[in-house]
């Protein structure tokens, strides 16, 4: 886990960390640079917990020109820079390096302007996603897409990582819920894209930046759209015999042109699990469990259950519970979003693995899934965001056994490259940071990776800002490690993972 | 040498010709690795349904795709459909149809305007230009639509981004940059679009009412209610008389607001919304789905535009600021409608020139919006900047340009002198 090759380091930067940190102590209020190594520890790693490196320093602007003048600085004295948001990212996109200026955006916590007229919320980036919801929701209005670690993860993060959520189908992913941006970039220019209008004109730089992942700029405003919270919200629990039943289910609830809010799938392994852990009455006898959930106007969810009802039916389903109350859906969701302890019951550690597939391929891959789990002898289960193919296989193992680690991180890699050869993609929503970095070229070819690289080094000549990140270093398809969990700890293990 | 080479080698092209119609990938890149070679810049064609909107420019050969067509793969369960970039809107509409699916995005038909009948154009001229109809509010615009794509750059070469699936955060977002780039920075040759299933009914509640300042408040708080619309225009009484439907009787100004859904919940939120709205029985219509569907067809197709000669604008604002916008343009001789419930406001004027055109740019800059020039008269679109871009973004542009398109053969100064 540890191999894992990053840029070069520049000795000429580690040897004048002194002079840098006394530089930088002039352009920000001084104790706002961090250089002690007992300050910079919280900061050697993200929610990627396996790898760890120590920051040359940490620095915490307050306004946008510091984070302006920081970089400016940066860019003119050759120093890497690597932003932070809340730090709960999963692919490892704000490891630091040990060369690097860290630039932690915790000060940039305050929401800016609620704009009900506009029906936005302009706020600064660490403001946490479910903040902005709690913003509005007094009102009858929230923020849509919500991913699992929304009490924790930042805003400004989610658009670096263009996170989703179990409601993307329906709402989409950040990128569909942004207006505007105020990012810097590496030469320190203030830039704008977007604001409250529904488009901005010429090229789509708001698109470009969501999702880069850190290595085009620096977030330090963003705007967002907010939608009115539905009137009813309900939600199916239904077992079915087998896991083509489950997928079929999907498929012609989707043909029938019912757009669901959330669709989840859990395999036996995890149902049972989950079960166990939280007790949340699920049908321990199927081999697939599927939550269905809509939400609208009453005479609509209505309708849409009715007909989601009828289609499990003609698939076979074994048991179906609709929710009679706010509590009771809640209930149906407990034990999926206890999916992850759960299997830290199962076993002392485990890696959740983030691919995308299309829809129809769910029975084909977890075959493929089960067959690879006989073939290193690990067990895993299977957590599906059948909505939108978003797939989170759990690949149980022990970190102390050596083997054991590597035959996981293979069985990973497998599973990835499986998801790309049916059509689907290596990481739905987590990112490829420095997780699947050596993936890429699974997916993309050189050409690809050329043109993305242009881009890169067009707003960036001189690679600095979060390098090592997304492109491979080197042009090889190494299995590398994933999301890793010993004894069912996480770092931040108060925070919902699904 | 590789299976692509091959290939290529195979390809015999008449490169005096001034237009190429190309059928198949490999003679784009044929085509563009010359064009490269020899610095010739192309001027890039679908079915010409928007060619007109954008810049003047110099080029020396024109890449028709029009023959560069067909439905690569369609699969309704999955929600996509993948097809060649020149494949024309109408025949994806054709296919999408026998499975009671959609581009929830209902991009504008441009024909009426340009050519006085229908010409919605080719899926690659749609995600160029990104304009995006009267569900935006809703359902995003074009861009948001794209699962992935691929193209050839500048240099030749074959490039795509993202898949099929609707989730996927592999590297740059590249399918977002290349929408509404008007054909700038890649020949796109397959693109992958995300399709919806047609709602089970579609009404539309028509208020009857002339007044700017109130239609702006109705669509305010429709787009703030739990009823979900799907749609909300303003037509002035002058464009009142274009809309005669069977459902409704009234001449006049008009505020239409659209819902849709399975119909027991459409029928129930619609009641709500005329209550939420305090509209008397006799101030409103409602236009059931057939004719729900005319009218706004008819508003995605611009048809009360259809007979105008020139100086259209699309004005873009936050929805806060377009009653003080277009109390500002009233100044100037100007028919409008808008769209978007609120945001996007389509302007004629009586008359256009360039001073003209820098103060309505400055009122709407002012306003947080921006201004694109649509249909032009040739001296005024000689002389005016039809996209406004400030310089820091023309800096990044340019060098964005450049990654993709080093040469500057695609489509030069379509959009900006020197980009």
């Amino acid at each position: 886990m540890s191999s894992l090759q990053m840029p070069k380091v520049d000795n000429s930067i580690m040897s004048k960390k002194d002079k840098i940190a006394l530089d930088l102590r002039g352009i920000i209020n001084s104790k706002n640079v961090l250089s002690n190594p007992n300050e910079l520890r919280p900061f050697e790693t993200d929610g990627l917990t396996a790898y760890r490196k120590m920051p040359l320093l940490v620095v915490m602007p307050e306004t946008v020109e510091e984070v302006s003048q920081i970089l400016k600085y940066c860019n003119e004295n050759k120093i890497k820079v690597v932003p932070r948001g809340a730090g709960t990212g999963l692919s490892g996109g704000s490891m630091p390096l040990e060369d690097c200026v860290l630039i932690a955006m915790g000060k940039f916590n305050k929401i800016i302007e609620i704009d009900y007229e506009n029906r936005c919320v302009v706020t600064q980036p660490c403001v946490t996603n479910l903040a902005i919801t709690h913003a509005v929701q007094d009102k009858g209005f929230y923020y849509a897409p919500d991913p699992s670690s929304q009490i924790a993860c930042s805003i400004g993060g989610n658009v670096a990582e263009n996170s989703g959520g179990v409601h993307s189908l329906k709402y989409g992913a950040t990128t569909n819920n942004l207006l505007g941006i105020e990012v810097v970039l590496m030469d320190g220019t203030i830039t704008r894209f977007g604001g409250k209008a529904m488009d901005a004109e010429g090229y789509d730089f708001l698109g470009l930046m969501t999702g880069s992942e850190g290595l085009l700029g620096v977030i330090t405003e963003v705007t967002v759209k907010i939608l009115k919270s539905p009137e009813v919200v309900k939600a199916a629990l239904v077992g079915f015999p087998s896991i083509e039943d489950a997928g079929n289910c999907v498929a012609q609830i989707i043909a029938e042109g019912c757009i669901p809010a959330g669709m989840e799938i859990m395999d036996k392994a995890l149902t049972k699990a989950t079960n166990d852990y939280s007790k949340a009455g699920y049908p321990t006898d199927a081999e697939a469990m599927m939550i269905i959930e809509f939400d609208g106007t009453e005479h609509e969810v209505e309708a849409y259950i009715q007909k989601a009802k009828d289609i499990a039916e003609k698939n076979n389903s074994s048991s179906l519970k609709i929710s009679k109350s706010n509590e009771e859906r809640l209930k149906f969701w407990a034990g999926r979003k206890a999916a992850f302890p759960a299997c830290g019951v199962l076993a002392p550690d485990y890696m959740c693995m983030d691919g995308s597939i299309p829809r129809g391929k769910l029975a084909e891959v977890l075959n493929e899934i089960s067959r690879l789990s006989k073939k290193y002898n690990l067990p895993v289960a299977n957590a599906f965001h059948a909505g939108d193919g978003n797939l989170h296989p759990l690949i149980m193992f022990d970190a102390n056994d050596k083997n054991s680690l590597r035959k996981c991180e293979e069985f990973g890699a497998d599973i990835l490259k499986y998801c790309v050869k049916v059509g689907g993609a290596l990481t739905g929503e987590h990112g490829v940071g420095i997780e699947k970095r050596e993936l890429m070229c699974e997916a993309f070819n050189d050409k690809d990776i050329q043109q993305q690289l242009t881009i890169k080094v067009a707003l960036d000549p001189n690679s600095l800002l979060n390098p090592g990140k997304v492109y491979p270093i080197l042009r090889k398809c190494a299995e590398e490690g994933r999301v890793h969990v010993h004894g069912g700890k996480t770092k931040f293990p108060d925070i919902p993972r699904f | 040498m590789s299976m692509e080479e091959k290939q290529n080698s195979q390809i015999s092209l008449d490169f005096n010709q001034n237009i190429y119609k190309p059928t198949s990938r490999e003679e784009i890149v044929e085509i563009v690795k010359n064009c490269y070679k020899k610095n010739i810049p192309l001027e890039i064609n679908g079915l010409k349904s928007k060619n007109k909107i954008g810049r003047n420019f110099q080029s020396e050969k024109t890449l028709d795709l029009s023959d560069f067509k067909g439905i690569i793969d369609y699969k309704p369960e999955e929600l996509y459909i993948k097809v060649k970039a020149g494949t024309p809107l109408r025949e994806i509409i054709v296919e999408l149809n026998k499975n009671n699916q959609q581009l929830a995005f209902e991009p504008n038909d441009f024909g009426y305007l340009f050519s006085g009948e229908s010409n919605s154009g080719s899926i690659g001229g749609v995600v160029s230009c990104n304009f995006a109809g009267s569900r935006r509010f809703k359902v995003g615009s074009v861009r948001d639509h794209i699962l992935g794509f691929q193209g050839v750059n500048g240099k030749g070469e074959t490039i795509k981004s993202g898949g099929t699936v609707v989730k996927n955060v592999t590297g740059y977002d590249l399918s977002k940059l290349i929408s509404g780039s008007f054909g700038t920075l890649t020949i796109l040759t397959e693109l992958s679009i995300k399709v919806l299933p047609k709602p089970e009914t579609s009404k539309t509640l028509v208020i009857k009412n002339p007044h700017l300042k109130k239609a702006i408040d109705f669509l305010g708080k429709a787009l703030s209610s739990s009823t979900d619309p799907s749609g909300g225009v303003f037509y002035p009484d002058y464009f009142g008389k274009n809309f005669v439907l069977n459902d409704l009787t009234h001449e006049g100004g008009l505020t239409a607001i659209r819902i849709e859904g399975p119909i027991n919940s459409v029928d129930q939120r619609l009641n709500r919304l005329s209550k939420e709205l305090s509209l008397l029985d006799q101030e409103i219509s409602i236009l059931d789905n057939e004719q729900s569907n005319i009218f706004w067809n008819r508003t995605k197709n611009l048809e009360v535009f259809k007979s105008l000669k020139s100086n259209l604008l699309r004005v873009v604002l936050p929805i806060s600021e377009t009653l003080q916008v277009i109390q500002k343009l009233k100044n100037y001789e100007i028919k409008y409608f808008i769209d978007w419930g609120g945001s996007l406001i389509w302007a004629s004027f009586d008359q256009l020139n360039t001073k003209i055109l820098s103060e309505i740019k400055d009122i709407v800059k002012k306003h947080q919006g921006y201004v694109t020039l649509i249909k032009v008269e040739e001296d005024l679109k000689a002389s005016a900047d039809i996209f406004t871009i400030d310089p820091i973004k023309y800096k990044i542009s340019e060098k964005i340009k450049r990654s993709f398109d080093p040469k500057r053969i695609f489509n030069p100064g379509k959009m900006y002198t020197g980009i």
